[in-house]
């Protein structure tokens, strides 16, 4: 009897890998307590030995004297140490599947004025990407419309849900082109003189918007005191009418010095207040009037070539850190969709090239955090906070950490991708060489 | 009238650069050699003389009049190898025809290319300056030195280095010949036909010229006998089948691998190194069987549908299925921290650091068949050399120092504010080039795509 039952056993513990194959890996919350963990809060210095606390989707409790809940699942985190989840601000995640297969990419509408379409309508929260880009510590991302001078709303997404309201994570922003006054790539013909000429003619016509959602504006607070009659529907200057008048953010994308320098121009000249810039890749050539405008920024890509052959190699990597010691509050993006999962390695090279450690992290959890305003929920560990966040085995800036958990909005995300899969199917293929 | 002085001047200025690559001598001291093929060795010393590695050591004097370089603190490794690069050419793609094993990237060497610089920047001394990949059989291609400084295209090559070619597989030749010209190929099928009846075309070519050789040494027949038309094109295709020549064929999915692996075994073609190889490692025993190596991206994938399927696992399952494996960038962008490309191979399959460093060192060499000249810090090789600050495995890592033939080309110490070697007289100062990120393989081969914009 004894016997059977423990062969019983032997042969329910030899099937279980093949269980454990088959079984589909799902996202699950509750309560959890991470305990023996070092926590990075961001904000709040770092904690040895401490326990996180997970409750209903929140940080309910952290710190070294804290009581874990009867009902808490118990996680041991010796060795690791506790992070927030990093916010990748600028990447097309949810947008984009197959780069080159127009028929999976939804970022670029037709026409250059598009304020009022909405990234979030056309993310797909079922894309192969999202999960490749979350088990590497990136839980949150900004997924940007591109194209034209309005190229949309970009939203703000956690990297988990089964549908885009259920992703998002509390920021929408209309997005404005600045005019290019740069070459479009080494294959550009056009004189110096014509491409002034052309970004003159674009910033005149992003001024003819300007003005007419302004117009829009005046109009439509007048209809607001007469329910009866509202104005004709008007979804670009409706979506630009909250931007205009200040209350709505607007997300600036703008990249060379000379660019950015009219650009703050123009942002004092419309008493714009909610306003960041982001790409500024030419940033560290004006970084006192950026200073001085008293505007947020977010930048990156950071591993990108310099703007302009007689550069210094290394621009691209320090210029997040000369924007950040001039005063700048920076947070850095990739600009990536399937490879957001480096957003870890583009602060290490930032870290590495003059930012510094503790500022390049920051840069990619409290204060891209604080830029959307969404600071209150994300971009540090502190108790009241979204339960966003991963476990890893060392500094998440170098490729020889692993990340061992990842919680979003207090869910258990399985450490699982596509591309886990097929490393597991194929390091040892079966069959292997076969003859036939 | 500046163009008209410019030009002679130039001129003069190449007539006079040295024929031969220049050498140096220099004794770095104390560093942490990473030597790739003989472990780590702590405070040690490495003698360059001439541009040759000749002593490996602890307390090795300097020899009078040689430069000392003091490595304490510092990472010495050898100088990291690309196996696919487009940088330093000023034309990638001869997009003319499905088969163009005539042309050669050779012939548009552009040493003025700041790229070079770059990648030096990055540690890197050699790249492998590849044709792209718009046709079946493309261009035959270079591998250079990174010697920044010399303004003469040849003194680029590694004149030691074993002839390559470039063979391309799938959406590339399919997208530019059947969407573009409405020709074969328009399929993998297709693609498959035009190595077939290229190579089938090539044997006829040899045998043609074997029964001439015969007949000219024969008394009777040496009067009449009359030479087949010479064509550069069938003479490189005898060449690959002679083994003279090693075949760099860029490919991504599993199928189209195994086929090329087919057609190279009935034309008797031992040497390929595949490019990119997104799905390599799907058919990894079946490219260790055949001895077929592979020169991968660390982690790019999903740009374009052939590598949706594709995994960062890819250079760690290759490795432990016993191909010899290499990282390439394929990029400006990517040459320059290739160190932490390979470093990518920790993160997705727990490589050793030697492992993860011959990916860029030692592998790439053997890819490029100079593995006896390059690749590894050891006596006798070239003295091109990498110096970091951190292990160059680190995010934090910083090139200090790059070596090529014992000649110092990259001194973080001493790097001015503009490297150009030509200046354009007619270019605007302020006027900046926005990036647009492209597979630099199809660089001049959308031709189609370029008339259809114009209209």
């Amino acid at each position: 009897m004894k016997l059977k039952f423990s062969l019983l056993i032997i042969l329910f513990l030899a099937s279980l890998p093949t269980l454990k194959a088959q079984q589909i890996q799902k996202t699950r919350t509750g309560t959890f307590a991470l305990t023996n963990a070092t926590i990075e809060t961001i904000t709040n210095g770092t904690v040895a030995q401490g326990t996180l606390v997970i409750a209903n989707g929140k940080i309910a409790a952290l710190g070294t004297n804290v009581t874990i809940p009867d009902s808490a699942e118990v996680i041991d985190c010796t060795g690791l140490t506790l992070y927030p989840g990093m916010i990748d601000a600028g990447t097309r995640i949810g947008l984009s599947e197959v780069g080159s297969v127009e028929e999976t990419t939804d970022y670029n509408e037709v026409g250059d004025v598009n304020p009022q379409v909405e990234a979030l309508t056309a993310v797909n929260p079922n894309s192969v990407l999202i999960p490749v880009t979350r088990v590497s510590g990136v839980t949150t991302a900004l997924t940007l419309p591109t194209g034209g001078l309005f190229p949309g709303k970009a939203a703000l997404l956690n990297l988990h849900g089964y549908t885009p309201r259920q992703m998002y994570a509390g920021f929408v922003g209309v997005v404005l082109n600045w005019p290019s006054a740069a070459k479009r790539g080494y294959g550009d013909k056009r004189s110096p003189e014509a491409i002034k000429k052309e970004y003159e003619k674009e910033k005149e016509r992003l001024n003819s918007v300007w003005e007419k959602a302004l117009t829009y504006a005046k109009i439509d607070s007048a209809y607001a005191r007469d329910a009866e009659n509202q104005p004709e529907y008007y979804p670009e200057m409706m979506a630009l009418s909250p931007v205009v008048s200040g209350k709505a953010p607007l997300l600036l994308e703008v990249n060379m010095a000379s660019e950015i320098l009219d650009a703050l121009t123009w942002i004092k000249e419309k008493n714009l207040k909610k306003v960041v810039l982001t790409g500024v890749m030419e940033g560290w050539r004006v970084a006192d009037k950026i200073k001085a405008a008293g505007v947020s920024v977010i930048t990156g890509p950071v591993l990108q070539t310099p703007t302009r052959d007689y550069d210094r190699y290394d621009k691209p990597y320090a210029n997040a850190g000369l924007l950040a010691q001039a005063g700048i509050p920076v947070a850095i993006r990739t600009l990536e969709t399937e490879n957001a999962r480096n957003l870890p390695y583009h602060a290490g090279f930032a870290a590495a090239y003059g930012m510094g450690k503790e500022e390049a992290l920051k840069a990619i959890t409290i204060v891209s955090a604080q830029i959307l305003g969404v600071a209150d929920a994300l971009g540090s560990l502190e108790t009241g906070k979204q339960a966003t966040l991963f476990a890893a085995t060392g500094d998440p800036f170098e490729t020889s950490t692993d990340i061992r958990y990842v919680f979003i909005n207090g869910w258990l995300i399985p450490m699982d991708s596509r591309q886990i899969r097929l490393y597991d199917e194929f390091l040892e293929r079966e069959p292997g060489l076969s003859n036939e | 009238m500046i163009k008209i002085l410019i030009f002679p001047l130039l001129f003069l200025w190449v007539q006079t650069a040295k024929a031969q690559p220049e050498t140096g001598s220099m004794l770095i001291k104390n560093g942490t050699l990473i030597t790739i093929t003989n472990g780590v060795q702590a405070q040690t010393d490495l003698l360059i003389e001439n541009g040759k590695i000749v002593r490996i050591g602890k307390g090795i004097t300097v020899p009078k009049g040689i430069e000392t370089i003091d490595a304490t603190g510092l990472y010495v490794m050898p100088g990291i190898i690309d196996a696919h690069s487009h940088i330093g050419l000023s034309a990638i793609n001869e997009a003319t025809s499905p088969v163009t094993s005539e042309v050669f990237t050779g012939d548009a060497l552009d040493p003025l290319d700041v790229s070079i610089y770059r990648a030096l920047a990055g540690g890197v001394t050699i790249s492998h300056a590849l044709h792209g990949s718009a046709n079946a059989i493309g261009g035959q291609s270079e591998t250079i030195k990174h010697r920044w400084g010399v303004i003469e295209p040849d003194a680029l090559k590694m004149e030691v280095a074993p002839r390559t070619i470039k063979f391309a597989l799938g959406e590339n030749p399919t997208r530019v010949y059947g969407r573009g010209y409405g020709m074969v190929p328009n399929t993998r099928m297709g693609v498959e036909a035009v190595f077939r009846n290229a190579f089938a075309e090539a044997v006829a070519y040899k045998k043609n010229w074997a029964a001439y050789d015969a007949q000219i040494k024969d008394k009777k027949q040496r009067k009449t006998a009359v030479p087949p038309a010479y064509s550069l094109r069938l003479q490189t295709l005898v060449d690959i089948m002679d083994g003279k020549i090693l075949v760099h064929c860029h490919s991504y999915r599993a199928d189209e691998i195994l086929m090329l692996l087919g057609v190279l075994r009935d034309y008797g073609v031992k040497k390929v190194v595949f490019q990119h190889v997104n799905e390599g490692f799907k058919v990894a025993p079946e490219l260790a069987e055949f001895g077929a190596m592979a020169s991968v991206f660390a982690d790019w994938w999903a740009y374009k549908f052939e590598v949706y399927y594709s995994t960062a696992y890819n250079a760690a399952i290759l490795i432990r299925n016993n191909v010899v494996t290499s990282i390439n960038s394929d990029s400006g962008e990517l040459i320059r921290h290739l160190y932490h490309e390979a470093a990518k191979t920790q993160k997705y399959g727990d490589l050793t650091d030697e492992e993860a460093l011959s990916l860029i060192t030692i592998n790439p060499a053997k890819q490029l068949g100079i593995d006896q000249y390059v690749g590894s810090l050891e006596e006798g090789k070239d003295g091109d050399i990498a110096i970091f600050k951190n292990h160059p495995l680190s995010v934090y890592a910083i090139p200090r120092k790059t070596i090529v033939d014992g000649v110092v080309r990259f001194d973080i110490e001493k790097d001015p504010d503009d490297v150009r070697l030509y200046v354009d007289p007619e270019e605007k100062f302020d006027q900046p080039v926005m990036r647009v990120s492209e597979e630099k393989c199809m660089q001049g081969a959308d031709l189609m795509e370029f008339l259809q914009a114009e209209k």
